[in-house]
């Protein structure tokens, strides 16, 4: 699939696919990389070193830095894949130097699958 | 996009190491968003103050940009901060949290960052006329300028909001412009709408709804600006709607194009079950008010109620330090600590460590902070309005 570049880089990892929009503050711990938020489809699973895919941000302005933090840390995801990439996770996501890739029919990728994301030309491939 | 000799100087790193890489930030943000050049912004507001959400790695970024001499151009204000900046003993924040709080407090001040410290900067002093461009990053902030005032920002990130006030431009995309301002769905309220909480329940529920669409609200009939803060700031929370009209309310719902708009009805039911769905508990050990931060309208409203009262447990309101002021000088504070309750400046709960100062349920008139307080705060949560909160405190 191709879309659109919003951090470069290349991952590869487990897809962890979320159906609903991520806030990643007050959403993600950024010590440990532990989804928080309650009765969120992802509620206490890991992001870290996962391809995270989700359809769009939402919530507090301050995600950016909760994405910077994950990637200092230690516990961020390898890369993200989002059918919208909204200004807070694209921030987050530059800052912090991790490969980020929008405009995915994310609905082809399911929770597991092998993704192997090169988003410096937008391209992300399922290998299973 | 298009820039000047100036910002291409920038870019090439001729005026400095923190100039360019600020403005690389912009510039990459305004090649994604497709903006045809950067424009100047009449002021900025900086989310990511408090040592709770940004930790050691936002503080050291902070640290270093400050440092490094980064100063901004344009007034800029700051989010709340993670505690009371002057009163944290006496209320009790802890001693190693303070001391990393004002490290974060000296970084800001540094790079000429006025330190105000409120997510309602429009009622302590920077305030944006219509049709302004202004970089705004507090959700609740930036959903009631764009829609309460009619100044345009986007939805900026903590650190995008510092660039833009470092390089004075942001980039020219999204809300800055006119055709992206129309709304995408319409909301038909037919609930009574009394309590400010009515309007944070509405307000969460719409944001669950919509996510980040642009709703044109009908239906509502009167509400003042602490009702419309209360509204914005919860469907900012709940979903990422950086702006809305109201019919006959808000300054740009005339000039807007409504037509075709899939309806979203919300009756008194829906209302009814987002308190329940928000509520896990009835008997908070702490009720705080004041999210968005109290204006004095609040604070004197929470003062008719409390005066003579004796409280039996805590009830705490949230403001920015100019609120507290005027507070102070027409005795509101003191019939407040009185009654047992207590102003609390500069911060807010949902920034603030209160789980680790033995709160374990929180009751909350705000659809925003009831949407935040379980996941970041570790709450349980009583979402009621001021009158029930306050009953069950006495």
């Amino acid at each position: 699939m191709k879309g659109r570049m919003i951090s470069p880089g290349k991952a590869e990892g487990k897809a962890i696919v979320s159906p609903d929009p991520i806030g990643f503050y007050g959403g993600i711990d950024a010590k440990t990389g532990i989804v928080i938020e309650k009765g969120h489809p992802l509620e206490g699973k890991s992001v870290t070193n996962k391809i995270l895919i989700f359809p769009c941000g939402k919530g507090s302005t301050v995600g950016s830095y909760v994405i910077y933090g994950l990637k200092k840390n230690g516990v961020a995801p390898a890369g993200i894949i989002n059918k919208e990439t909204e200004t807070i996770v694209a921030t987050g996501v530059i800052l912090a130097g991790i490969p980020c890739v929008d405009q995915i029919d994310i609905s082809n990728i399911n929770d597991g699958d092998n993704i192997f994301l090169d988003a410096d030309n937008g391209v992300v491939e399922i290998k299973n | 996009m298009y820039l000047t000799k100036d910002e291409e100087k920038i870019l090439n790193g001729q005026k400095g190491d923190v100039l360019e890489r600020l403005f690389r930030l912009l510039v990459r943000l305004g090649d994604i968003y497709k903006a045809d050049k950067m424009i100047p912004v009449g002021s900025v507001q900086v989310a990511g103050v408090s040592y709770k959400s940004i930790g050691d790695p936002g503080t050291e970024f902070l640290e270093d940009m400050a440092s490094k001499n980064a100063k901004v151009k344009v007034l800029t204000y700051l989010n709340p901060a993670g505690m009371d900046l002057e009163n944290w003993k006496k209320i009790g924040f802890p001693e190693d949290f303070a001391k990393n709080q004002l490290r974060i407090m000296d970084a800001f001040k540094k790079m000429g960052i006025v330190v105000t410290s409120t997510c309602t900067p429009y009622l302590a002093g920077n305030l944006p006329r219509f049709r302004e461009h202004i970089a705004w990053s507090e959700s609740s902030a930036v959903s009631f300028s764009n829609s309460v005032i009619g100044a345009r920002t986007n939805r900026e990130g903590g650190p995008s909001a510092l660039a833009a006030a470092i390089c004075g431009v942001t980039p020219n995309y999204g809300l800055h412009i006119w055709e992206n301002r129309q709304p995408t769905v319409k909301i038909d309220v037919s609930a009574d709408l009394n309590f400010n909480s009515d309007y944070g329940a509405l307000g969460y529920f719409v944001g669950k709804q919509v996510k980040n669409k642009i709703p044109y609200f009908t239906g509502i009939k009167n509400a003042d600006t602490d009702q419309l803060k209360s509204l914005g700031a919860a469907m900012a929370a709940s979903g990422a709607v950086a702006l809305y009209h109201v019919e006959g309310l808000t300054p740009e719902a005339d000039l807007v194009n409504k037509d075709g708009l899939e309806t979203i009805n919300v009756s008194k039911k829906e209302l009814n079950d987002t308190f329940e769905k928000l509520s896990s508990s009835k008997n908070p050990d702490v009720v705080i008010l004041g999210c968005p931060h109290a204006s004095l309208r609040e604070i004197s409203n929470l003062a008719d109620k409390l005066k003579g009262k004796h409280l039996k447990k805590p009830v705490w309101i949230c403001t920015s330090r100019v609120m507290k002021e005027a507070s102070d000088r027409m005795g509101f504070t003191d019939i407040i600590e009185k009654a047992g309750g207590n102003i609390v400046a500069d911060t807010c709960m949902v920034v603030s460590p209160i789980e680790q100062m033995g709160y374990k349920s929180t009751g909350v008139n705000s659809g925003k902070a009831a949407n935040y307080l379980p996941g970041f705060c570790k709450q349980d949560v009583f979402f009621a309005d001021i009158n029930k909160l306050i009953e069950v405190q006495l």
